[in-house]
């Protein structure tokens, strides 16, 4: 789904996408996209940031709070301000406008990409029990709800505990960028990932900041 | 030994030149003091001179009468002289006679001297001889009449003291004397001196109290003065609301009128000027931003053109590069003149956080290393063993060293390119060098200068924007750092970022030199900021 009040990019947009497969469907603006998404079931959110009527990050929250379907933004605003507001309130990705469209099918496919381990895998990190196949984090009998992007991060930090991951390396790894490009965006999902796994996110136990390299899961 | 002594005046001489020059309150006090001194000095002159004469005139007049009295009363006494007397004994009876008219014997002296010399007859304690002047003497026996002398008095007991002699002949039938009177001026001398002592200390008493009230009227003055100082130093400071007290309608008043009114012309000048420049920054963010959604459009519309050349005739294949690689520079162009507006907007907002700085430059080698392939240019790099972990914003960073490498590497004319990483006590520094043609005495300064290229020539065919190395240098500043440039003809140039170990922490030394062979180069042609 396409959310854009700029009926030319839509179009073009439309026009690539299906070009590279996808069935896109289109919103012009911010009051009907929850509607939209509610009839539609995408797979995946292309959300413009500045919308007529409700803007881009208030759609963005009201998906996400029904949904964990990967949203990617794209902003006129490289600005940190534009885009920490944007990741903070659920956005998996973003790009800057103007993008290359191989760079967002890229960034799109690497949203609807899961990163499928061993049948019947289950981590333990902390006293946190990860299902692998079946997307599902628990504490005890307490399940967790994460986004895909969210669940992704957290497995690949748990599959090697310990391990120090640098942010370069969780973007290639889990966002499935080839040059890095933006290290803010590790920085806002561990901070939203810490939100819910941890007991206190002020001092986190499970995924651990490495200073001035990067992030690690804690000890098992 | 002496030199701590000579040092400590001479300190204390440079303190009071410089409290003489800076403060107007001190000038005046010091020059009403002298003025006034001299003044006063004068006049206590004038009136003690004046004092003492009239007390001098004053004495002498009495002490003429009594000498006419004196010698009227000898006459009358010398003519009653029967033959039964001696002259010497009626001169003898007479000088104690009138020396006991005074009001005590201490008074004065009397003394009879017979004209012609012989035998002193005399009354009071006064030695009369050794007083009485020779000069005064033959003055009489020649002019045969009173006259009068200012004399040393010497006592019967050897004291001597200030005095006045006064005498005058007596003639009659029986003898021939002169009688003398000799008067201490003691009394005198002592109104003189309270006198003295009086005008001295009122003479002082007068000047320090002329001082203060210098020293006060000045203050009156200098206070306003000092107060439009601070005022005026305030503003300066980019108070721009500050104003000045006005109290009455004196001059001051007018002048802190005239000044608060200076001051507000001032502030509203800046403050449209400030208006102005925001709006321009604002039109230039706004339209950079509108200019994007479009863009992305052509540039989705240019690729699907791009991907499909092949099955396009050639000249539609050409025209679908062209377009494609317009629109690249046209984006990088867009990308930096957004970033240069949020500098100049003082927008841009540094994202410091504890990195080492070799990944961030192996990176940067790294995403740089197809340029230098095509430039058949080779990287050397040279970083320490130990991570260099600096509080930093790596983008930023990240973007300067890469602006910084890819420069090198399109002016190095296949010659290698030498990145180098230091650490030090006062921060940490980054050198970038080339070996290509290096810069011209003079454009070291200018490198840094918006859409500034080295030769205008070639100017449309290396991609950058222009703009990149001024981003560079408002980049490190952010950081509080700087970024310099060195550079001499046919020896290549480099560049040196030096970053704080904490963002906008002091810098000392940097670890790298600038130039990169002190012996074979000069200084010529260093700056930056």
């Amino acid at each position: 789904m396409v959310v854009d009040d700029d009926p030319a990019l839509a179009e073009m947009l439309g026009i690539v996408l299906r070009t590279e497969g996808f069935e896109p469907s289109f919103v012009a603006d911010g009051d009907r996209a929850l509607a939209a998404f509610r009839a539609t079931k995408p797979d995946l959110v292309l959300l413009d940031l500045m919308l007529p009527g409700i803007d881009g990050i208030d759609v963005c929250r009201q998906i996400r709070a029904e949904s964990g379907t990967p949203i990617v933004m794209l902003t006129a605003r490289g600005d940190t301000v534009d885009v920490v507001l944007g990741l903070e309130s659920g956005a998996d990705d973003y790009i800057v406008k103007p993008f290359k469209p191989k760079e967002l099918v890229a960034r799109m496919r690497a949203r609807l990409r899961h990163n499928e381990g061993p049948t019947g895998e289950t981590l333990t990190v902390g006293d946190l029990t990860i299902d692998v196949p079946g997307h599902v984090v628990s504490r005890g009998q307490e399940h967790i709800p994460l986004t895909p992007l969210e669940f992704d991060l957290l497995t690949a930090l748990a599959r090697k505990p310990g391990q120090v991951f640098t942010r370069e390396h969780l973007l290639e790894q889990v966002w499935g960028y080839r040059h890095a490009a933006d290290t803010r965006l590790v920085n806002v999902h561990v901070q939203r990932l810490r939100a819910k796994i941890e007991r206190d996110p002020e001092r986190p136990e499970i995924v651990l900041t490495v200073r001035g390299v990067g992030y690690k899961a804690g000890p098992t | 030994m002496m030199q701590p002594a000579v040092d400590f005046v001479r300190r204390g001489a440079t303190r009071a030149v410089h409290t003489w020059r800076a403060s107007l309150q001190v000038r005046v006090a010091i020059t009403t003091l002298v003025l006034s001194g001299v003044v006063v000095l004068l006049l206590g002159v004038v009136v003690l001179e004046q004092v003492r004469s009239g007390l001098l005139q004053a004495k002498t007049r009495t002490s003429l009468s009594q000498l006419d009295f004196g010698l009227q009363h000898a006459t009358e006494q010398f003519n009653a002289i029967g033959d039964s007397q001696s002259v010497e004994s009626t001169a003898g009876q007479l000088a104690q006679q009138l020396a006991g008219r005074g009001a005590d014997a201490q008074s004065y002296g009397i003394a009879l001297l017979p004209t012609g010399g012989g035998e002193l007859a005399s009354g009071g304690d006064i030695n009369a001889r050794a007083s009485i002047p020779t000069s005064l003497q033959r003055a009489i026996s020649r002019e045969d009449r009173e006259a009068w002398s200012y004399a040393r008095i010497t006592h019967a007991d050897g004291s001597t003291e200030p005095g006045l002699v006064v005498g005058g002949p007596v003639q009659t039938e029986a003898a021939d004397y002169q009688i003398y009177y000799l008067f201490p001026l003691r009394q005198e001398s002592q109104t003189l001196s309270l006198v003295e002592r009086t005008m001295l200390f009122s003479g002082i008493g007068i000047v320090l109290l002329l001082v203060a009230i210098a020293a006060l009227v000045t203050r009156q003055v200098v206070r306003p003065v000092r107060q439009a100082a601070a005022t005026a130093e305030r503003l300066a400071a980019g108070r721009l609301r500050d104003r000045m007290a006005v109290h009455g309608e004196d001059d001051l008043a007018s002048l802190a009128q005239s000044f608060n009114r200076m001051a507000e012309t001032v502030e509203k000048q800046i403050s449209q000027l400030r208006e102005l420049s925001r709006v321009q920054r604002r039109f230039v963010a706004d339209v950079s931003h509108e200019l994007r959604t479009p863009i992305t459009t052509i540039r989705m519309a240019a690729d699907v053109l791009h991907d499909a050349r092949e099955d396009l005739p050639p000249e539609l294949a050409r025209s679908a590069e062209l377009l494609q690689n317009q629109l690249d520079r046209f984006e990088s162009l867009l990308g930096d003149l957004l970033e240069i507006s949020r500098h100049d907007a003082g927008a841009a907002v540094l994202e410091a956080e504890p990195v080492d700085l070799r990944s961030v430059v192996l990176h940067v080698l790294e995403s740089e290393a197809p340029l230098a392939a095509r430039h058949s240019c080779v990287l050397d790099s040279s970083l320490p063993d130990a991570p260099v972990v600096v509080e930093a914003d790596s983008r930023r960073i990240q973007r300067v060293l890469r602006n910084l490498v890819s420069n090198a590497i399109e002016h190095a004319e296949g010659q290698p390119v030498e990145v180098r990483l230091r650490a030090g006590d006062g921060g940490v520094a980054v050198t970038v060098r080339d070996h290509g043609r290096g810069l011209r005495p003079g454009e070291a300064a200018l490198v840094f200068g918006r859409f500034w290229r080295a030769d205008p020539a070639r100017a449309r065919t290396s991609g950058g924007s222009g703009l990149g190395l001024s981003i560079a240098l408002e980049d490190a500043r952010l950081h509080g750092g700087y970024l310099q440039a060195w550079g001499e003809p046919g020896h290549g140039s480099v560049f040196r970022l030096t970053l704080p170990w904490h963002a906008g922490g002091a810098i000392g030394e940097p670890p790298l030199a600038l130039e990169p062979d002190p012996e074979s180069s000069t200084a010529e042609g260093v700056a930056g900021a």
